[in-house]
C-alpha cells in the first residue's frame, strides 16, 4: 500500500522511536513532478498565461472587428446629441440632450422604481411571511398560495401579464375609471393632482427632519434608561408625535402652504396633474408582488429559526405574547432575515432592468438598448452598464457585510 | 357493621365509568373551526378579512378561467362578446396554437424529434432524481452524455459525434485547425485521466491518451456512416422555437452549469491564490450584473471577441450567457454545501493519504453534494424562469411563442393575452412547481439521515 512506502525512505529510527526527517528539520525528498507545492505554483501559472491570453485574443479580435465594421471606440459618444425622447423622467431631459444625459435619466429611472419597490415589498412580504406562519387556516392557506404562485412563475411572465393584459387592457381616457381624490385611471396611467408646495413648505420638512432627529435622540436615552433602571419607555408613540404629529402641526401652523393642481379631463384628452405612466405601474406592481413573496419566505425562516424555547422562557419570565414578540423573537429572528433579505433588495434592483420587455425608460432600456443601437458601441455601452450594477450590488453587500458583522451572534 | 358492608358499600362504583364524548366544541368540523379560525378576536378579524381576500379573488379567476371559458372554436369569433356578455378565458385559442407554442416554426414533419427530445430528457431526469431508481451511475452517463448528444443530433440533424472525427481535420488544416487541434487535445486529455483514474501509471496512461485519440477517431468513423443511413433533415436554429427551446435551454444550463459550478466552487476555496482570484472575480462579477446585461453582453460581444469565423449562432450565444449565469449561483451553492462539512472530513481524507483529486472525488463532493441537492433543485428553478429572459434578445423561447400567439389578429379578442398568459403560467408553474415538491421531499429525507 502506499500509506507506509514513505517511512523507510526519510528519517531515522533513534532506538525504539522513529523520528521522520520532517520533525528533524528537513522535507522529506520528492521528485518536483510530485511536490504539491511545486504543482501549485506550475498550475497557476499555466491558468493565469491561458486567462490573459484569452483576454489578449478577446481584445485583439474586438479591435479587428470594430475596425471591420466602422465603429468607433471609446466614450466620445457621451457628449453627443442623443435624438430620441423619454417619456418618464426626473431630471430635465429633451431630444436634443446628450447621451450623458439619457444615461441618467435612464439611471434614475431605475432608482426610482427599486427605491419605492424595496420599501413596498419590504412591507408586504413581512405581512405575507407572518401570515404564513399564522395560526388561522384560511390566512395561513392564503398566504402559501400566494408564495407558491408567484414563487413558480417567471417574473418576465408576470410583468407581461400585468403590462399588456391588465393596464394595456384598462378604459381608453375618455371612458377613464375616476378615482377617489380627483385622479384618474385609464390606458395611459394613473393621472393625480399634482402637488404645489408653498414656500413655507420648507417648514414642515425641517419639522420633519427635526421630529426624526428628536426620536432617534430619545431612543437613545429611553435604551439607556431601560439598561441602568429597567423601566420602559413609551418609545413608539413618542416616535409617532414626533415624526408625524410634529410636522403636522407645522403644517397648519404655517397656514396650510400645500395645493392641488387639479387634472382637467376633457372628452378626448387630459392634463395638468402627474401621470404615472402604465410601463412604471406595471414594473413596480410586478416587482413588489415578485419580490414579496421571496422576502415572505425569508421571512418565515428566520421566524421559525428562533428557538421555540426563547418564546417559552419569555413567557416563564412574565412577558405578554406582544413584548415577547418585539423583545425577543423578532430581534433574534432579524439577525437570521437580513442576510437573505439584503439579496432579495439586489435581486429586485437588478430585476428592474426586466423594464427593457415593457418599455420602462430605465438604465437598460435607455442605455444599453436605444444608445446602443444608434451608436453601435455595444463594448463601451454594455461595460458601463454591467459597472453601475456592480457598484450597487458590491456597496450594498459591503454595508450588509458590515451590519452582520455587527449584529452576528458572538460565540466564544 | 357486618364485615361484608364494610368491603361492598353499595354506594362505590365498582367499574370506570364509559368515558363521556368530548364537548361538541372542541371535535370535529366545529371544534376545528374553533381551534383554528375563531380562537380570539384577532383571529376573528383575520378569518373574515381572508374570507374577503378569497371571495374577491379566488371566484373570479374560476369564473374567468372554468365557467366562463370558451373550449371550442376556429377563429376569433368564438371569444368575442356574445350579447354583450363578456366571456372568460379563450381556451379555443390555446387549443389552435398549442403546436405553435410547444415547437415554434420547427417543421411540421419533424416535430417528433421534439417529443423524442422531451422524452428523452423526462426520462433522463426522473432516472437520475428518483431515490429508488437503480443502477444510478447509468443514470448519470444517460442523462449527461448519451441524452445530450442525441438530443443534439435529434434537434439539430447533424451527426452528434462528429467531433470524434477532429482529429482527422488536422491533416486537412483551414480555418477551424485551432479548433480541430483543441478537440483532439480534450479527447486526449480524457483518455489520459481516465486511465490514471483507472491506476495506471504516466507512460501507459499517455499511451492509453493515443489510444482513445484514434479509438475516438475510429468510432466517429463508423458511427458518422450509421448517422447517414438516418436521413435525418438538417433544420437551424433558427428555426427551433417554442417550448422546446425553453427545455433545450433549461437542460443546457442545467447539464453545463453544474460541474463549472463545482470548479469555481473548489477554486474559490483553494488555497492557490491564483485560482482563487479568478474564481471570486467571476462569481462576485456575473452575481453582481442582471442576467439581461449578461446576455447583451453574449448577444452582442461575443462575436466581437471571436474571429469572425467562428461567430457562434444566436442561440448558442443565449446558451453561453445563460450557462455562465447560472454557473456562478451554481458555485455559491455548492460552497455553501462545501462549508456544512466538518472539517474532519478533509483531514480524515488527507490522513489516509488521498490526493486532493481524489478526496474531492471520493469523500467530500459525494457529501457536499448530497447537502446541497435543495439549493441546486432551487437554482434549476431559476434558471429555468430565467429562460424567459431570452425573449429580449430575440431568441423563440416559449413565451415569446405566446407573445406572437396572442397579438395575431386571426385570434384578436379582448381575452386573448390574458388566456395565452395564464397557459404560459400553469405551463411553467406546473415545471417549477414540480421541481420545488422534489427539493422539499429531498430534504425530508436528508433530515431524517441526519437524525440520530
Amino acid at each position: 500500500m502506499v500509506l507506509g512506502a514513505g517511512a523507510s525512505g526519510a528519517g531515522v529510527w533513534v532506538g525504539e522511536v522513529y523520528v521522520s526527517s520532517a520533525a528533524s528539520g528537513g522535507r522529506p525528498k520528492v521528485s518536483p513532478i510530485n511536490d504539491p507545492k511545486i504543482r501549485g505554483y506550475v498550475f497557476q501559472a499555466v491558468l493565469f498565461a491561458l486567462v490573459v491570453f484569452l483576454l489578449y485574443e478577446a481584445y485583439d479580435n474586438a479591435i479587428e472587428n470594430l475596425r471591420k465594421a466602422k465603429i468607433a471606440s471609446g466614450l466620445g459618444f457621451w457628449n453627443n446629441t442623443a435624438g430620441f425622447d423619454i417619456g418618464q423622467r426626473l431630471i430635465a431631459y429633451t431630444a436634443t440632450s446628450t447621451y450623458g444625459r439619457a444615461f441618467w435619466v435612464g439611471l434614475l429611472n431605475t432608482l426610482l422604481v427599486a427605491s419605492i419597490g424595496i420599501v413596498l415589498a419590504t412591507i408586504l412580504g413581512f405581512l405575507i411571511g407572518i401570515g404564513r406562519l399564522s395560526k388561522n387556516w384560511i390566512v395561513n392557506k392564503l398566504s402559501t398560495i400566494y408564495v407558491e404562485v408567484i414563487r413558480n412563475t417567471p417574473l418576465l411572465l408576470q410583468l407581461l401579464f400585468w403590462y399588456n393584459a391588465v393596464l394595456k387592457a384598462l378604459p381608453e381616457v375618455r371612458d377613464s375609471i375616476a378615482l377617489p381624490g380627483g385622479a384618474y385611471l385609464n390606458n395611459r396611467g394613473i393621472f393625480t393632482p399634482e402637488p404645489v408646495f408653498g414656500a413655507a413648505f420648507s417648514n414642515v420638512l425641517w419639522a420633519f427632519l427635526a421630529g426624526l432627529a428628536g426620536t432617534i435622540a430619545f431612543r437613545v436615552w429611553a435604551r439607556r434608561r431601560q439598561e441602568s433602571t429597567g423601566q420602559q419607555a413609551p418609545v413608539f408613540l413618542v416616535s409617532l408625535a414626533l415624526i408625524i404629529g410634529l410636522p403636522l402641526l407645522v403644517y397648519f401652523l404655517s397656514g396650510s402652504p400645500l395645493t392641488f393642481n387639479e387634472v382637467q379631463k376633457g372628452r378626448f384628452n387630459i392634463s395638468g396633474g402627474v401621470q404615472i405612466f402604465p410601463e412604471f405601474g406595471a414594473l413596480l406592481l410586478g416587482l413588489v408582488i415578485y419580490t414579496a413573496a421571496f422576502i415572505a419566505e425569508a421571512v418565515r425562516a428566520g421566524i421559525q429559526a428562533v428557538n421555540r424555547g426563547q418564546t417559552e422562557a419569555s413567557y416563564a419570565l412574565g412577558l405578554r405574547p406582544g413584548p415577547t414578540l418585539r423583545l425577543v423573537i423578532i430581534p433574534q429572528a432579524m439577525r437570521v432575515i437580513i442576510p437573505p433579505l439584503t439579496s432579495q433588495y439586489l435581486n429586485l434592483t437588478k430585476n428592474s432592468s426586466l423594464a427593457v420587455a415593457i418599455g420602462y425608460p430605465d438604465l437598460v432600456q435607455v442605455f444599453t438598448g436605444t444608445v446602443l443601437n444608434q451608436t453601435g458601441q455595444a463594448v463601451e455601452v454594455v461595460a458601463i452598464t454591467m459597472l453601475v450594477y456592480l457598484t450597487i450590488s458590491l456597496t450594498t453587500s459591503l454595508i450588509m457585510n458590515w451590519y452582520n458583522a455587527r449584529k452576528a451572534l458572538v460565540e466564544r | 357493621m357486618s364485615a361484608k358492608a364494610m368491603t361492598s358499600p353499595a354506594y362505590v362504583q365498582q367499574s370506570a365509568l364509559p368515558a363521556l364524548p368530548p364537548p361538541a366544541s372542541t371535535v370535529g368540523v366545529i371544534g376545528w373551526m374553533r381551534n383554528n379560525l375563531f380562537s380570539s378576536p384577532t383571529n376573528i378579524a383575520l378569518t373574515i378579512f381572508g374570507l374577503f381576500l378569497a371571495y374577491v379573488t379566488i371566484p373570479p379567476i374560476i369564473k374567468f378561467l372554468v365557467l366562463d371559458a370558451v373550449w371550442t372554436g376556429t377563429s376569433r369569433e368564438a371569444c368575442l362578446y356574445k350579447d354583450g356578455v363578456e366571456v372568460g378565458a379563450c381556451w379555443a385559442f390555446v387549443r389552435d396554437r398549442l403546436a405553435y407554442t410547444l415547437y415554434g416554426s420547427y417543421p411540421v414533419d419533424g416535430r417528433w424529434r421534439c417529443d423524442a427530445f422531451m422524452v428523452l430528457g423526462a426520462i433522463a431526469i426522473f432516472w437520475v432524481l428518483h431515490p429508488r431508481a437503480p443502477h444510478k451511475s447509468w443514470g448519470m452517463l444517460f442523462a449527461f452524455a448519451f441524452t445530450p448528444l442525441a438530443s443534439y443530433g435529434l434537434l439539430s440533424g447533424n451527426n452528434p459525434l462528429a467531433f470524434l472525427l477532429e482529429p482527422l481535420a488536422i491533416f486537412k488544416g483551414g480555418d477551424t485547425l485551432v479548433i480541430s487541434v483543441l478537440v483532439t487535445l480534450a479527447i486526449f486529455a480524457a483518455g489520459v485521466l481516465l486511465a490514471r483514474m483507472e491506476g495506471l501509471e504516466m507512460p501507459k496512461a499517455i499511451g492509453a491518451g493515443v489510444l482513445a485519440v484514434v479509438g475516438a477517431a475510429l468510432v466517429g468513423f463508423i458511427f458518422a456512416a450509421i448517422w447517414a443511413t438516418f436521413k435525418l433533415q438538417p433544420v437551424e436554429t433558427a428555426r427551433w422555437g417554442g417550448l422546446t427551446v425553453t427545455l433545450v435551454v433549461a437542460a443546457v444550463g442545467i447539464v453545463v452549469s453544474l460541474p463549472l459550478g463545482i470548479l469555481l466552487a473548489l477554486g474559490r476555496r483553494s488555497k492557490l491564490p491564483i485560482v482563487k482570484f479568478f474564481s471570486v472575480m467571476f462569481i462576485e462579477f456575473v452575481r453582481g450584473v442582471p442576467l439581461i446585461t449578461m446576455l447583451f453582453m453574449a448577444n452582442t460581444m461575443l462575436p466581437l471577441f471571436l474571429p469572425e469565423r467562428y461567430a457562434p449562432d444566436k442561440l448558442l450565444r443565449a446558451l453561453v450567457g445563460i450557462a455562465l449565469f447560472a454557473s456562478a449561483y451554481m458555485a455559491e451553492v455548492v460552497r455553501s454545501g462545501l462549508q456544512a462539512l466538518p472539517k474532519g472530513q478533509y483531514e480524515g481524507a488527507m490522513a489516509m493519504g488521498l490526493s486532493y483529486g481524489q478526496m474531492m472525488r471520493l469523500i467530500i463532493l459525494p457529501q457536499a453534494l448530497k447537502v446541497a441537492i435543495p439549493n441546486i433543485v432551487n437554482t434549476y428553478i431559476g434558471l429555468l424562469k430565467d429562460t424567459s429572459l431570452l425573449l429580449i434578445v430575440g431568441i423563440f423561447d416559449f413565451l415569446k411563442a405566446i407573445e406572437n400567439a396572442r397579438i395575431d389578429p386571426q385570434w384578436a379578442a379582448p381575452t386573448t393575452s390574458a388566456t395565452g398568459y395564464a397557459y404560459a403560467a400553469i405551463i411553467y408553474f406546473i415545471m417549477c412547481y414540480g421541481m420545488a415538491r422534489y427539493a422539499k421531499n429531498m430534504e425530508k429525507r436528508l433530515a431524517v439521515a441526519d437524525k440520530r
